[in-house]
């Protein structure tokens, strides 16, 4: 045998060992198996989700019909007699918060969003960019606490015949709570505008203002549409400010100056109270949680749709 | 000879520079929004609770009287909460993405699996509250405990860390990869020695930016009804707790404006619990953040 022949089945005879190593094997085909189950793990929770939502939820409706849920106008559980169950004014509650958080978080959002990506320079993004991620890791508990005790304080001055709980100063401190996220989306979306259409547009003579609203905005808006829904659903379930600084009154009427309770916050109401196992109320906060996932799901499906859909590609 | 005519030019586009100046201005107004937003808020809080902020505070338990009230029990259940989120989510959290970058397929399970994660982390927190509530704590009866809510915390949080670790386990270059393999190493050697060891600094920074939403996050315990006044510590994880948004939570509801000063001095704990995990993930980012 030749040196040569003597190496080549040496070589041959290390991979045929390796083959042949038991333990090696057995690892090699049983890790994939237990970073699938870990992976399912995701799956069965939203599966765990939604079924004990519907289940619940069914239960409820054994007890309270559909069509009263629906489509009913006053919401009064704890009344002991006979207690209703329309979840509209809790809805409208939700919804007059988010439209507050999103008249401040889409203006100042983008506003701030196009700052950034067009007009400044390294050295301020490199500030603003992490007070952003500041602002957007404050504790939802914490802006809730500012909410109830210095901007309804503030609000009152300005606007005499304000509730202590009212629709007005949660959903502003909900909108400052999202406006990092609209901002920072945003920015990504018109960032990834390439340099060369910008310079185009400036090459005929425009400013840089017409080439940020004419140019880039358009180029960027699905993007930056996804960034507002996803806001939108955001703000629907945001829990802990609106149940410390809206208060617990649903009512069915368009004011903004009462208080008003969101969806959110009936849940909370319920489960620091106490409420039995297996009453009516108990199972309400399943109905309402479920209309609540239909709402957020909705946005969140919306948000990819959008993205997906409308992405321009360069 | 001049390109431009500056005097024609002004003249001729006056309007349309002034309207950019103006725009500009109006654009950093809005952007100084946000930050006079996070210096009023961390202001008014300093502010308020500084005065209650000192030893007496951290080392007391909760009382119904405001200068005796303190934070231990809260610091300390909340330390317990992260010693279940923290393994549970990252063990989870990293085995998945390892199992979404280096081992799924393109089929139809798979694409169902990230599309799930994609909506999982966008419920609301209040939901895996009432996930959790039914579950952990009737389902399977571990009661309002530790073990209850850190299962829930770490489902809550499971999305963010799957993300942040599949990104930083993309960005693993292929020919390391493939560098091993050339080497003899088998699939699961070289993901344990090249790709893990490679993508640890961005799967930390994902983890710990994640852990500290979970130390904030209150909605999920206040569903599975975590009580508030405890006056002892716990000392299993089948035993009740309390956690430090629940605590601040129940001293901003009461209406003697005492407590008001005094959660403002658990928000200020809380923040500095926060800002120091926070910073260790930038500290992390930075000094491990290779460029391939």
């Amino acid at each position: 045998m030749t040196l040569k022949q003597q190496e080549r089945q040496s070589v041959q005879h290390l991979i045929e060992q390796a083959r042949n190593r038991k333990g090696k094997k057995f690892i090699e085909k049983c890790v994939p198996v237990l970073l699938f189950l870990a992976a399912t793990i995701s799956v069965l929770t939203t599966f765990g989700i939604v079924f004990t939502l519907i289940f619940e939820t069914i239960e409820f409706f054994t007890r309270v019909s559909i069509t009263d849920y629906l489509f009913g106008k006053e919401w009064l559980p704890f009344s002991g007699k006979e207690p209703l169950y329309g979840i509209l004014p809790l809805i409208l509650g939700t919804l007059k918060v988010t439209a507050i958080a999103i008249v401040v978080a889409v203006p100042f959002g983008l506003g701030a969003a196009i700052y950034l990506s067009e007009y400044a320079s390294e050295g301020v993004r490199k500030v603003v960019k992490p007070i952003l991620e500041v602002l957007a890791g404050v504790p939802t508990i914490v802006y809730g606490f500012f909410a109830l005790s210095f901007i309804t304080p503030l609000l009152q001055v300005i606007i005499p015949n304000l509730k202590i709980f009212n629709a007005i100063s949660p959903g502003i401190v909900v909108g400052v709570m999202i406006l990092p996220m609209i901002t920072s989306m945003s920015e990504d979306a018109m960032s990834s505008v390439p340099r060369s259409i910008r310079e185009g547009a400036l090459g005929l003579g425009a400013t840089k203002f017409e080439v940020a609203v004419k140019v880039v905005l358009p180029a960027a808006l699905s993007g930056i549409v996804a960034s507002v829904v996803l806001g939108i659903s955001r703000a629907i379930g945001e829990t802990m400010i609106v149940s410390l600084a809206g208060g617990s009154t649903p009512k069915f009427d368009f004011g903004f100056t009462d208080s008003i309770q969101t969806m959110t916050a009936y849940i909370v109401q319920v489960t620091t109270g106490d409420a039995g196992y297996g009453t009516t109320i108990y199972y309400s906060i399943y109905a309402v949680g479920f209309t609540l996932f239909i709402f957020t799901l909705t946005m969140n499906l919306l948000a990819t749709y959008i993205s997906k859909r409308f992405r321009e590609e360069y | 000879m001049r390109y431009i005519q500056e005097d024609v030019v002004m003249k001729r586009m006056s309007k349309r520079l002034s309207a950019n100046k103006i725009w500009k201005l109006i654009f950093i107004l809005a952007t100084s929004f946000a930050l006079v937003s996070l210096a009023m808020l961390l202001g008014r809080i300093l502010s308020q609770g500084v005065s209650y902020f000192d030893m007496q505070f951290l080392t007391s338990f909760a009382s119904r009287i405001p200068e005796n009230a303190g934070i231990k029990a809260a610091l300390i259940g909340s330390l317990w909460l992260m010693s279940v989120v923290a393994p549970v989510s990252i063990i989870l959290g990293v085995s998945t993405a390892i199992y979404l970058e280096e081992y799924a397929k393109q089929n139809k399970l798979n694409d169902f699996i990230r599309m799930n994660i994609s909506n999982l982390a966008g419920v609301p927190s209040i939901v895996f509250g009432l996930l959790g509530l039914t579950i952990f704590v009737r389902l399977f009866g571990f009661d309002k405990s530790i073990l209850a809510a850190g299962l829930t915390m770490s489902l809550l949080i499971l999305p963010v860390i799957i993300v942040a670790s599949q990104e930083a386990i993309r960005a693993v270059p292929k020919e390391q990869r493939e560098a091993s393999y050339g080497m003899g190493a088998t699939k699961w050697q070289t993901i344990v020695r090249v790709v893990l060891p490679a993508a640890i600094p961005g799967i930390l920074t994902g983890s710990i930016l994640a852990l500290s939403r979970a130390i904030g996050e209150t909605a999920p315990l206040v569903v599975i009804g975590i009580p508030v006044i405890l006056q002892f510590l716990p000392t299993s994880y089948l035993d009740t707790f309390t956690a430090l948004p629940m605590q601040i939570f129940d001293w901003a509801k009461r209406p003697q404006e005492e407590f008001q000063y005094v959660a403002s001095a658990g928000i200020i704990v809380l923040m500095i619990v926060l800002l120091t995990m926070n910073s260790i993930a930038i500290f992390i980012r930075n000094k491990f953040q290779k460029r391939y």
